[in-house]
């Protein structure tokens, strides 16, 4: 089983970001950055399905400024076999160029599966995993959060509103992971020792300008602080006219 | 609880190599979703966390810094002190049971065992299946180990020991023992040799220490040696003489050092956080003085006690690395993590007294950590003896 697993290099959501000073982009001084944690489940994914199936590869590719290397080597220190960083000078906020970057290193491969988080946890997008199976021409199945595969025939489910969905399809396809999926393990020791000397290959990439631009970035409103109206039922008449006159909540 | 962020005033972080940080941001992670949430509660019902024994193996925590054809990590001794920072941001307990399995127990059948002890006994303590602890201080030598009375006889086929060793963590718990016995004269420092005796040997018991305020969720244990008998091939045939033992402190000390950074963040990462958000006459606590010069001393005393482990573990990753240079850093560190808990403690005021905050458990354990592989003062003592090249305990 051959397997590919696009990944990117987010912030950590425990960081407090900073907007530049441009007003659309993010300060990184001081910022820690992580594997993205949707693309986690996909990396753990890959690596139970290649110790399922008892052969294969599991192919880590990420498109990203040099710094992604250590992103990369996080996913070879959890057990992946090889990475590929495709090298852009900063972030890239098109979706579809993304998409496309991928596409180009992913075509003529022939993975049996591709697997991406469902969305990253910066630009919350959820739009390249589609895109990648649209110009690769390949079944999609998004927010996947359970996956079988024998035979060359796969079924996953889906959590939807109310309910779960069961899809069937067939390899290869791009695949799309949520949430609950596994728990992904942590990179071992002797992993990330590893992962040093596993290949990595860096192919300097020029995506496209693409139709979409960051016009400004703003952080969300400083919360206020609470009011306490008052204590018991005595306070519920005046709580409910705030919520409706003041909140506009009811 | 958020996820710790550590404690990183001077940018440290980048005099870590990639794999350094990686080897910290994993274990840092596990002692987040494995160590925090259940430490308090073991703390309280004096229970060692067992179950988190076969997954500090997985990890590969047991021995890191010793080589890969025994199973264990290969790590630098850089990355080995932060995962020793990292286990002791979760407890002393949990930091004290990795330090005695590898550098305790692992180091001598490392350094000064045969070829086939290393390939017996070296794998299955990587892979946490054989559990050991260190049998060198007894009930009325601890800071004077030259004085042991526990004896080995040779015999015939066999070798015979007698005798008695206290403070020993993970004793119960442990299958395997190394014992350090004088086999001449008790007067003879030069002939303290080093066995591996499995603690399930007829005469061998063990008997947990009751009645602790510190390192409470850590096994401590009195070993009783009566007529113990093991075979030949348990001597360690490389060890000789005192300084034998105290090698493996060195490298047990070495952790200590880290292992104290790492309680120090945990409680001034908990007292930025209580100051800031505690309002007492209209203001968060953080905004007076008295707390503000709290806090500027802790991040003042971690930030050097940091930059300290990394010039140490460089110099000992270069083999130059002195045991007086260790002896500086583990009393300089673990008195200033005492000091840091102690002041959190206090900021945090009467809730600093609850198991629900860390600081009065960091507080309790780091006043055993104070006293154990070698006491401050001795260290003091080792200090001053290099310093003067006088000795003013011999």
């Amino acid at each position: 089983m051959k397997i590919a697993v696009c990944i990117k290099r987010v912030p950590d959501s425990e960081t407090r970001v900073k907007i530049a000073a441009d007003g659309k982009s993010l300060d990184e001084a001081g910022v820690k950055f992580i594997l993205n944690p949707y693309d986690e489940f996909a990396v753990e994914e890959a690596l139970r399905q290649k110790e399922k199936a008892g052969a294969g590869e599991v192919v880590v590719i990420a498109l990203g400024p040099p710094a992604a290397q250590e992103t990369i080597r996080t996913a070879l220190a959890m057990g992946a076999d090889r990475g590929v960083l495709l090298q852009t000078q900063g972030l890239h906020a098109d979706g579809l160029e993304t998409a496309r970057a991928l596409a180009a290193e992913l075509k003529d491969n022939e993975f049996d599966l591709i697997l991406l988080g469902k969305m990253a946890i910066d630009d919350y997008n959820h739009q390249v995993g589609p895109m990648v199976a649209e110009l690769l021409d390949l079944p999609c199945v998004t927010t996947v959060a359970h996956l079988e595969i024998a035979a060359g025939k796969a079924t996953a489910e889906r959590e939807i509103e109310g309910g779960v969905e069961v899809v069937e399809f067939s390899l290869p396809a791009v695949l799309t992971t949520d949430k609950g999926l596994n728990e992904p393990r942590y990179p071992a020791l002797k992993g990330i020792m590893a992962a040093k000397k596993k290949p990595l290959e860096v192919k300097p990439t020029t995506p496209g300008p693409g139709a979409l631009a960051i016009v400004s970035l703003t952080l969300p409103p400083e919360r206020q602080a609470g009011k306490i109206v008052g204590e018991g039922s005595a306070a519920v008449a005046e709580l409910v006219r705030l919520l409706r006159e003041e909140a506009k909540v009811l | 609880m958020g996820k710790f962020q550590g404690v990183d005033f001077y940018d440290v972080d980048s005099l870590l190599s990639e794999e350094e940080r990686a080897v910290r941001d994993t274990v840092r992670a596990w002692v987040d979703d494995n160590v925090i949430p259940v430490i308090g509660e073991h703390y309280l019902e004096g229970r060692f966390p067992k179950q988190l024994v076969p997954q500090m193996a997985e990890l590969g925590l047991f021995g890191a810094n010793l080589p890969e054809e025994y199973g264990c990590a290969g790590l630098n001794n850089v990355a080995y002190g932060l995962i020793m920072q990292e286990l002791e941001r979760g407890d002393s307990g949990v930091r004290s049971f990795a330090s005695v399995q590898g550098a305790l127990a692992m180091y001598p059948i490392y350094a000064f065992g045969s070829d086939e002890q290393k390939r017996r006994w070296l794998p299955k303590m990587a892979s946490g299946d054989v559990i050991g602890c260190f049998g060198l201080t007894e009930p009325d030598y601890g800071s004077n180990p030259a004085g042991m009375i526990t004896v080995a006889k040779e015999t015939k086929d066999a070798w015979v020991l007698n005798g008695a060793k206290m403070w020993i963590t993970n004793g119960s718990t442990a299958q395997l023992a190394i014992v350090w016995a004088k086999t001449g004269k008790l007067d003879d420092v030069n002939s303290i040799r080093g066995f591996i005796v499995p603690t399930n040997t007829k005469g061998f018991s063990a008997k947990d220490q009751k009645g602790k305020l510190s390192l409470r969720a850590s096994d401590t244990s009195e070993l009783v040696l009566q007529d113990v008998c093991v075979p030949k091939d348990a001597l360690l045939p490389q060890s000789g003489g005192l300084k034998s033992p105290l090698m493996c402190l060195t490298q047990a000390r070495y952790g200590i050092a880290w292992g104290a950074v790492g309680a120090a963040m945990a409680c001034y990462d908990e007292a930025v956080g209580y100051a800031k958000n505690r309002v007492t006459f209209g203001h968060p606590i953080g905004g007076f003085q008295l707390q503000q010069a709290r806090l500027a001393e802790m991040l003042t005393e971690i930030t050097k006690a940091q930059l300290l482990c990394l010039q140490l573990g460089r110099l000992k990753d270069q083999g130059k690395a002195t045991p007086q240079q260790v002896s500086l850093a583990k009393r300089n560190n673990v008195s200033i993590a005492t000091d840091v808990a102690r002041e959190t403690r206090r900021l945090l005021g009467a809730n600093g007294i609850l198991a629900e905050y860390q600081a009065m458990r960091h507080l309790a354990n780091l006043e055993s950590v104070y006293t154990y592989e070698g006491t401050h003062d001795i260290h003091t003592l080792i200090l001053g003896q290099e310093i003067t090249g006088i000795s003013a305990f011999n």
